[in-house]
């Protein structure tokens, strides 16, 4: 996905001479073509985010369009006030590209896990959140990233994730993707959790219970209207996300829908990381595990708030 | 520098003297501000609106304009005096400083005030700001130029430094900063908080062309901006000596004076009447 998403950038910067990509301090052979043929367009600033954030923000105040790239707890955490305040208060169009969402660097502890950036992203005015599925939606939502205003926050997974996105349905960053109906449960999803809710959603079927499945790969904005005409209709509601259930996808829907004034009564869990730091390294896979953000612990809890367990 | 630069020496002119009491106008209206700073680096940015900035104040986003950032946001009761003077917006905003209908705030915000290049309060910012203009500017080949003033307490924030490293690594000798060195921070002297010195070391160090100047002295600040740059292919550092408060007996170097969130009519009559002798 970050290949992707860093191959688009190289497209974009050859279309539009506005586009300019900054890496804090990359692997050598990051964008390499984007260097050789656009030298102008290409930056490596050294391990100084928060000066390359609101650096960025000064160039896009000058008309161009920043794309940086580093680790996403060393943008979300180190420079939330220089994301704050120089992208968000100034709505200043900058793309941050955030590698390894979530748990994808399990092996390297706490300091690189990104189990907040949403919650923290979310609570910035003016700031759009995207966490592409796979690297096919990557590539479907970074050719629209040129057009939007104000700061765009892109959740990368671990790469080769399973492509399960479909070039079928429409895809626009700020609209939810309704993989699949059925009226029994409804399961909310961002990023690569996609996975674990569309194979949950088969495993119920075994069970007699039809799912439906919303994708979000855009948290901020919120598709609102999206998740209410399903959630009017359906009994249970569950979001997965990998992520903290504290401030995320889980807590954006909750508030929708406790402010929705249902006629019915809803069952609705968030499945997520607990209030923990992560206390084990091993595998992005294995900590998902852990923390129950997988098909069986959906299927379990979907079946029992179903009533069908 | 040869001999010691001694700001406190140098007299006000009667342009300084009227800018300060525009000041104290303003904060009047407010009832509160950063006095201490605003007296400080009123020359600074005395010089640059008067004689060394191309800008338009009818046209504030001309785009050749030279910028002009504050990245020391809380002296901005000396930036609207001169945005004022110079006719950014009408001099009757003054007056609703800090008041919910005006433009006005305790830190400028870019996109509400014509002339603000980059809204600044928190401090560390601006300086990015500024190399993000300046680099621009250098990739699309323009020859506009920045200037960036800086507080000293402010020094102490990393990204003053992260960015300076950017700067003379962009060989940005269209990027001008200039620090208000007047030697005080909030809680005590700079050399008690957090010392900067060997404080022009530290810039040259950093890849800087470095000049001292007595920062309420207008003809040698006119005479140092109008050389940049001073080598080229590196950014310019303008150390700028001044005086906190400079210009009422009872705030220079008074720590009172940093801030004040209540003020009386008392006080602001005793400025004004200083500033009147």
């Amino acid at each position: 996905m970050r290949k992707t998403s860093l191959d688009m950038v190289y497209e974009l910067a050859k279309r539009d001479p506005r586009v300019v990509f900054i890496g804090s301090d990359l692997g050598p052979d990051t964008l390499i073509n984007l260097k050789a043929e656009f030298p102008r367009q290409f930056l490596m600033e050294g391990v100084s985010e928060a000066n390359i954030v609101t650096m960025a923000a000064g160039m896009a105040l000058e008309g161009k369009i920043p794309y940086i790239n580093t680790i996403a707890t060393f943008l979300s955490r180190r420079c939330f006030e220089q994301i704050v305040l120089d992208l968000g208060l100034h709505n200043t169009k900058v793309r941050l590209i955030a590698s390894g969402g979530g748990m994808v660097y399990a092996p390297l502890g706490p300091t690189h896990l990104a189990t907040d950036d949403i919650a923290i992203l979310r609570a910035v005015p003016n700031m759009t959140i995207i966490a592409p599925a796979d690297a096919d939606e990557m590539r479907r939502l970074m050719l629209q990233t040129v057009e939007i205003d104000g700061p765009i926050y892109i959740r990368l997974g671990k790469g080769g994730d399973p492509i399960v996105s479909r070039d079928d349905l429409p895809c626009e960053i700020g609209k939810a993707i309704p993989m699949r109906e059925g009226k029994d449960a409804l399961l909310i999803t961002t990023g690569v959790c996609l996975q674990v809710a569309l194979a949950a959603a088969e495993a119920l079927v075994a069970k007699g219970i039809q799912t439906c499945v919303l994708h979000l790969h855009t948290v901020k904005p919120l598709d609102k209207e999206s998740i209410l005409s399903r959630s009017r209709t359906t009994p249970v509601i569950v979001t997965i996300e990998e992520h903290t259930v504290i401030g995320g996808l889980g807590s954006a829907v909750a508030e929708l829908i406790a402010e929705a004034d249902f006629d019915q009564p809803k069952r609705f869990r968030r499945i997520g990381i607990p209030d923990v730091f992560p206390d084990q390294y091993g595998s992005q896979a294995s900590l998902m595990a852990r923390y129950g953000i997988t098909p069986e612990k959906v299927v379990e809890t979907v079946a029992k708030l179903v009533g069908r367990s | 520098m040869n001999s010691p630069i001694t700001p406190e020496s140098i007299p006000l002119d009667a342009r300084s003297k009227e800018l300060r009491r525009v000041i104290v106008q303003t904060l009047g209206a407010g009832k509160r501000g950063h006095v201490g700073a605003a007296f400080s680096v009123i020359e600074i940015l005395r010089v640059l609106y008067d004689d060394v900035l191309r800008v338009d104040p009818k046209n504030p986003l001309w785009p050749d304009r030279d910028r002009c950032i504050l990245s020391k946001g809380h002296s901005c009761l000396a930036l609207y005096a001169l945005l004022a003077d110079k006719g950014f917006f009408a001099k009757e905003e003054l007056l609703k400083f800090c008041t919910s209908d005006g433009i006005l705030g305790g830190h400028p915000e870019y996109g509400k005030v014509p002339g603000i290049e980059a809204s600044t309060g928190s401090l560390g910012h601006g300086f990015s700001f500024g190399v993000g203009f300046a680099l621009a500017a250098k990739l699309d080949g323009k020859h506009h130029r920045i200037f960036v003033v800086l507080g000293d307490g402010e020094c102490s924030e990393g990204t003053i430094w992260e960015a300076a490293l950017s700067a003379s690594k962009h060989k940005l000798d269209n990027l001008t900063i200039l620090v208000d060195y007047n030697k005080q921070q909030t809680y005590g002297t700079i050399e008690e908080v957090q010392r900067l010195e060997p404080f022009a070391d530290k810039w040259a160090s950093f890849g800087f062309a470095v000049r001292e100047v007595n920062g309420h002295d207008t003809g040698e600040l006119l005479s140092v901006l109008g050389s940049t740059p001073f080598e080229p292919g590196k950014p310019n550092a303008i150390i700028c000596h001044t005086v906190k408060g400079k210009g009422v007996s009872f705030t220079e170097k008074n720590l009172s004076w940093h801030h004040k969130a209540k003020i009386t009519d008392a006080e602001v009559g005793a400025l004004m009447s200083e500033l009147e002798s």
